[in-house]
């Protein structure tokens, strides 16, 4: 027992931890915290335009690291894009537009607090950008909280649900309840009646088990199964024993850095004899078609909300998009074959910036006081043209849910292609309002 | 009964099929955690994160050669070896400098986790990036397909398991090593090496933990975040099966491996995770040397 005192003591002195040394190293480490920051990003504003007085602000919360990285950086991509073509024609009311990007880390607590210091210390006018429906739960009640105006990139139903406050909006991208309404007929008429639905154990995983329920009531079919996987699980054979025999369609949405596992182990599970595919693209955002280990995909539907290979029927505007984010005709990037887009959703942050712009110009909003003109002028948008600024596609827009609703495409794969087979119309994915937000004060 | 057999057989055999690939990973995994505290009486929190650094190091090397059976091969050579340099390293200017003090590595070894996962993601980037199997084959059982390359892993990982073990029993390195995790003063006396053990040790350690990334990765994505959950496993493998015994280490890896496998496919994956859990919790209370104690390999 002396002997351990005593080494104890000897280390201790041995260490020669000073306040002195502690004090030093922390600097030394704070200093090289800082330097490294730095370093990393040392970019985090871009001023576009010359003259960037009196720039209007935009706050970007960005999924750059965590499970949605990979929408971060697409995301990221396509805003800087769309904010460089945007001034090259004048900005926002001849104001420039200078996009403010943070990361969220694609965690819900983190989401709240960049959007307070983006609101706070960077004071810019607008937020937008979240994707991860569990990220918006957590991050838009504070903007609500901070009454700033936040555009959500999501998909999921929460806008529209009017779980939210009336300081949020979804204008350019559709939700999971309109997705399903709009495809699932086409699913349960012409691949099979009995479904099994694979889907992510969180928010936007439980909209689409809502919804593809509520849509199998609805034409006849039946959902014979229901499998949430965590969205950070990395090995899904076991799940896929759940799978019940008589299933005639297996209807998978993933997300997470596990989804090509996710669609490989699927393959080496079923083999040659699987039930029929129809999967939303989300389980394959970013991954190569023909990568191998997923030649069982072929044959199989997909989802997408904008078609990733090009098309000769694509619009001129479509095809401008495509090239100003540099994405090639098979959906990849142009300066690295192997890095493949996002395509069905960040074309969400492109149609969103030319939307806020549209609402600033009409509703001559200079600063913060004018966000209740702002926000309803919004409320007053019924739609947007198909063009430039909406490469997609038309849209309707609600001013009561703040949601837009447009159309769906039902892709086939191919030889290792996606091409699409079925394009739904924008009444086919509506729904009756259930909320109002123009009811709320602001 | 046969009616239980023929409904649930094929399910049982999935389950025991994907518990021993489980069990024998992390079985590899645990080892060099369990090595390291047996032999320098010292925690590495970073030990995830050396598995992470295989599984990514074999990215490269896949992504250099653009040949998965190349890539795989150069892996296995140049990443133990890589991560043990780092090993080896870390040893040299911060385990020894705060003299392997127990409280001391257990910081050291926190702040290095973060060193390694940041420098990581600034390097590799944030999303996870595939790597092609070396050889990708799939065998069709009368109920399911199971991926070829998985019993591949669990083959190789079992030889490494088996050299490892010939390495302590047979070697010279070996017999220092058990002498200086019996009673490293009298290791001392008797010209064993000590500091340069420490450092062999705590890069097998690494080394291992690499090795066990690389033949993963094929199977999950590599991602720098991935080291996280090995860690915990780990962890919990080497509480249960004995800190410091080999043979502790592999029989709970086995018994965690095996359990969550038939758990999973019978149950919840989230409920197999709570069972292991809920398992070190009743060895730490009930036997807190673990199920084999403090032995020597």
């Amino acid at each position: 027992m002396v002997k351990k005192d005593v080494e104890k003591i000897d280390q201790a002195s041995e260490l020669n931890l000073t306040r002195r040394n502690v004090l030093g190293a922390g600097a030394l480490v704070a200093g090289a915290g800082i330097l490294g920051s730095q370093m990393i990003d040392p970019i985090a504003r871009t001023a576009h335009a010359a003259g960037s007085d009196n720039p209007i602000k935009i706050g970007f919360q960005a999924h750059r690291t965590g499970i949605g990285a990979l929408y971060g950086r697409w995301y990221e991509r396509t805003t800087n894009a769309a904010a460089k073509y945007i001034n090259s024609i004048g900005g926002i009311a001849g104001r420039p537009l200078e996009i403010i990007t943070e990361d969220d880390g694609t965690d819900p607590k983190r989401g709240a607090d960049v959007v307070e210091k983006l609101a706070t210390q960077h004071k810019v006018d607008f937020v937008f950008g979240t994707l991860f429906s569990h990220v918006v739960m957590g991050s838009a009640p504070r903007a609500g909280e901070l009454k700033i105006p936040y555009f959500v990139v999501s998909e999921g139903y929460h806008v529209a649900s009017g779980a939210l406050n009336r300081y949020v909006f979804q204008p350019c991208i559709t939700d999971v309840r309109a997705q399903i309404s709009a495809v699932s007929g086409w699913m349960f008429n012409n691949l099979g009646k009995n479904v099994t639905l694979i889907y992510p154990d969180y928010a936007f995983g439980y909209n689409h088990r809502d919804y593809a329920s509520a849509a199998a009531e609805k034409h006849g079919g039946k959902i014979v199964a229901k499998i949430a996987i965590p969205p950070s699980e990395s090995s899904f054979t076991r799940y896929f024993v759940k799978i019940p025999k008589n299933t005639d369609v297996i209807y998978h949405v993933m997300v997470g850095p596990g989804v090509l596992t996710f669609v490989r182990e699927l393959g080496e599970h079923f083999g040659p004899n699987h039930p029929q595919l129809f999967g939303f693209i989300d389980s394959l955002e970013g991954v190569n078609i023909s990568s191998p280990g997923l030649d069982f995909l072929d044959s199989s539907y997909f989802w997408e909300a904008m078609p990733r290979y090009a098309d000769a029927s694509d619009s001129a505007g479509s095809r401008f998009y495509r090239n100003a984010v540099g994405v090639d005709n098979s959906g990849a990037s142009k300066s690295d074959s192997k890095d493949i887009a996002a395509y069905s959703h960040m074309f969400g942050c492109w149609e969103t910036l030319f939307t806020i712009k549209e609402a600033v110009e009409q509703s001559g909003y200079k600063s913060k006081k004018d966000y209740s003109t702002l926000i309803e002028t919004m409320e007053g948008f019924t739609g947007f043209n198909e063009g430039i600024a909406h490469p997609q596609g038309a849209k309707a827009f609600s001013g009561k849910t703040h949601q837009c609703y447009g159309q769906q495409f039902v892709s086939k794969v191919s030889n290792g292609k996606l091409n699409v087979i079925h394009k739904t119309s924008i009444a086919d994915g509506m729904y009756e309002p259930e909320t109002d937000y123009t009811k709320q004060s602001l | 009964m046969s009616s239980w057999i023929n409904e649930n057989g094929p399910l049982l055999f999935l389950a025991l099929l994907d518990g021993t690939v489980t069990a024998f990973v992390l079985a590899l995994i645990a080892l060099g955690l369990s090595l390291v505290f047996g032999v320098m009486r010292i925690v590495n929190i970073a030990h995830g994160e050396f598995f992470m650094l295989g599984a990514v190091f074999s990215w490269f090397a896949f992504d250099l050669t653009n040949d998965p059976l190349w890539g795989f091969l150069l892996a296995l050579v140049i990443a133990p070896a890589l991560v043990g340099g780092i090993a080896v390293f870390t040893d040299r200017f911060i385990l020894r400098k705060v003299k392997y003090h127990p409280e001391s590595t257990i910081v050291a070894t926190i702040g290095l986790l973060y060193v390694i996962q940041s420098v990581t993601l600034m390097v590799f980037g944030p999303e996870a990036r595939a790597v092609e199997a070396p050889l990708y084959f799939r065998i069709q059982f009368p109920w399911f397909g199971y991926s070829g390359y998985k019993l591949i892993v669990a083959g190789m990982s079992a030889l490494c398991l088996l050299g490892v073990w010939l390495l302590m029993i047979r070697s010279k390195l070996g017999l220092y090593m058990r002498a200086t995790q019996q009673d490293i003063e009298i290791a001392k006396t008797y010209g064993v090496p000590t500091q340069k053990i420490y450092a062999a040790v705590f890069a097998l350690g690494g080394g291992l933990a690499a090795l066990a990334g690389v033949l993963v990765v094929p199977i999950r994505q590599a991602d720098h975040l991935m080291g996280l959950e090995p860690l915990l496993l780990s962890f919990i493998v080497v509480i249960i099966g004995g800190l410091g015994s080999i043979r502790g280490t592999i029989v709970a890896a086995f018994i965690i491996g095996i359990s969550d496998g038939i758990i999973s496919v019978f149950y919840e994956p989230t409920l197999a995770k709570m069972l292991a859990t809920l398992f070190v919790a009743m060895v730490l209370v009930l036997k807190p040397s673990g199920l084999y104690g403090e032995e020597v390999a």
